[in-house]
């Protein structure tokens, strides 16, 4: 899964920019940023809060055009959102009128990907097992705790095969044991199914262990401070966060992030 | 279970028991010269005797038949117009102040206009009803819809839905608790209303024996007549409970 320069691109961001119009006068959100995403990258986004990582994902999810450069997905402007870049927001966005299982087969229902009802409850099967959910399939996302919701918006998400998938700080408010399960879990729906993914984060950890490539971003504007290839091999599994190259990684790592974390607190003191 | 049943039963009837022992130490205790208030006993008496000689039901009838007619008219426009409000930013900002504008006019101030131009037959009192049930459902629908969250919107383009689809498959499923509210809502305002739309000349109807027995000054038919529309009121809204907790078995909280 890592870079290859025979790989295929998927997704472009050229000279990608996005300004708005204040009173106080223009709002540069997104500066200049320039990079592509390969087929079967797990690409890791991370910087301070509020730098404009997530509105970098959105230009690409389709909810959010750029104001200067182009944003392609298979060689083509992107122009909206669509089902071939599956999205799990932080939010999740589970819809609560419809039952677990209902919530998986959504996407499963419309006409974009429309597929025969056995086949429809086979795969509906297949996430409610993968994602532990089997015994809530006929409840109401009410009855769910956080960690449940939020896999089954993955499930959802997954069940009308995206093969490029966009997340945007999926675990962050999950807590510590819940997060490293789902982390494992993506791990292994990856290995099996093959994806390519571009991550939202803040945590430094979390962006080592998943992503083959973390781009660190600059507080807003948000431009590419650097990127960095993970040397770690796929299949990972947890014991990766011991060896002496994690540490090493996560310190020049967690470096970059903090000096454009104390970049963004003098310039919103600045500017009070 | 059954236990539990009847422990409720007793629970809802304390208040009710208490309200009928007040009405009785308010006329015993001789603040209120008595012969202005009726006891209950003699009221119930005179319950049975207007359902047994005086057509009671067919009053009931009347007024409940209006009332549910004039909110479903009422709702059946103030979905479309309070969705549409609620949904385009700019129809709001132009219809806003118009809305707010009829919303606040008491229905019973349009009553000499509603006779000049719809006479005094049924149609009239069904004006009246349908204006009050229209504007203040139309307030809940648009109040409500423009608080959907446009997550589940974006969640369904994701997957690939197109915009019928999240019309039919989104938005409608969230529609439909706010118009249950106002459906409540409504129904309230047209009780509400109900003694004011039979002040146009109807024969029967529970206004209309307020509206007779306040002539002759019989207090015991009014307080009959009163406590009829606070009960068929009550019973409809519990009607409407039910039915908004099978249809949202899903909302976080029971629709209260």
């Amino acid at each position: 899964m890592t870079s290859e320069s025979n790989k295929r691109t998927r997704a472009q961001f050229e000279h990608v920019s996005l300004a708005f119009d204040t009173p106080k006068g223009k709002l540069q959100i997104v500066d200049d940023v320039n990079y592509s995403i390969n087929d079967g990258d797990f690409i890791a986004v991370i910087g301070p809060s509020g730098c404009g990582k997530t509105t970098m994902m959105n230009m690409l999810a389709g909810f959010q055009k750029p104001t200067g450069g182009r944003v392609l997905f298979d060689n083509a402007p992107v122009n909206g959102p669509g089902p071939e870049r599956g999205v799990i927001f932080q939010e999740y966005g589970v819809f609560p009128w419809l039952t677990v299982r209902q919530n998986i087969a959504f996407g499963l229902t419309l006409r974009a990907n429309r597929v025969a009802p056995s086949e429809r409850e086979a795969i509906c099967d297949h996430y409610l097992s993968l994602m532990g959910l089997s015994d809530f399939a006929n409840s109401f996302p009410k009855h769910l705790s956080g960690g449940m919701r939020q896999r089954l918006a993955i499930a959802r998400a997954y069940a009308v095969k995206p093969q490029f998938l966009l997340m945007d700080e999926p675990f962050g408010a999950l807590d510590a044991q819940t997060r490293a399960n789902m982390q494992n879990l993506l791990l292994q729906v990856l290995a099996a199914e093959g994806k390519t993914v571009m991550l939202i984060t803040h945590s430094v950890e979390e962006a080592i262990y998943l992503a083959s490539r973390i781009v660190v971003v600059t507080a807003r504007p948000a431009r590419i401070k650097e990127i960095i290839e993970v040397p770690f091999p796929y299949p990972r599994d947890e014991s990766i966060h011991e060896r002496p190259e994690f540490g090493q990684l996560r310190s020049y790592i967690r470096e970059l992030v903090m000096s454009e974390y104390r970049a963004q607190q003098a310039q919103t003191s600045f500017s009070e | 279970m059954k236990a539990d049943g009847v422990k409720r039963f007793l629970l809802g009837a304390i208040p009710w028991l208490g309200a009928i022992a007040l009405w009785y130490a308010v006329r015993l205790s001789g603040i209120v010269n008595p012969s202005l208030i009726p006891a209950p006993h003699a009221v119930a008496m005179k319950f049975f005797e207007l359902l047994m000689h005086e057509g009671l039901l067919v009053d009931v009838w009347a007024s409940t038949q209006r009332v549910t007619l004039g909110v479903l008219l009422g709702i059946a426009a103030a979905v479309p117009v309070g969705f549409l409000l609620g949904w385009y930013r700019p129809a709001r900002t132009l219809a806003d102040p118009m809305i707010n504008f009829f919303r606040a006019l008491p229905p019973i101030a349009l009553i000499p206009l509603v006779i000049v131009y719809f006479g005094v037959d049924e149609t009239a009192k069904l004006v009246v009803l349908f204006y009050a049930a229209f504007f203040s459902g139309v307030i809940v629908m648009y109040e409500g819809v423009s608080q959907i969250t446009p997550l589940y919107i974006r969640v369904a383009q994701t997957l690939g839905a197109s915009e019928l689809e999240i019309f039919r498959k989104v938005i409608i499923p969230l529609t439909v608790p706010h118009i249950l509210t106002a459906l409540r809502v409504a129904l309230g305002v047209a009780w509400a209303t109900l003694v004011a739309s039979e002040l146009i000349a109807a024969q029967r109807g529970l206004g209309a024996l307020i509206q007779n027995a306040s002539t002759y000054f019989l207090l015991d038919v009014i307080y009959v007549g009163i406590i009829c529309i606070g009960f068929v009121a009550l019973v409809m809204d519990m009607i409407l409970r039910m039915i908004s907790k099978r249809l949202l078995v899903w909302q976080e909280r029971a629709v209260a």
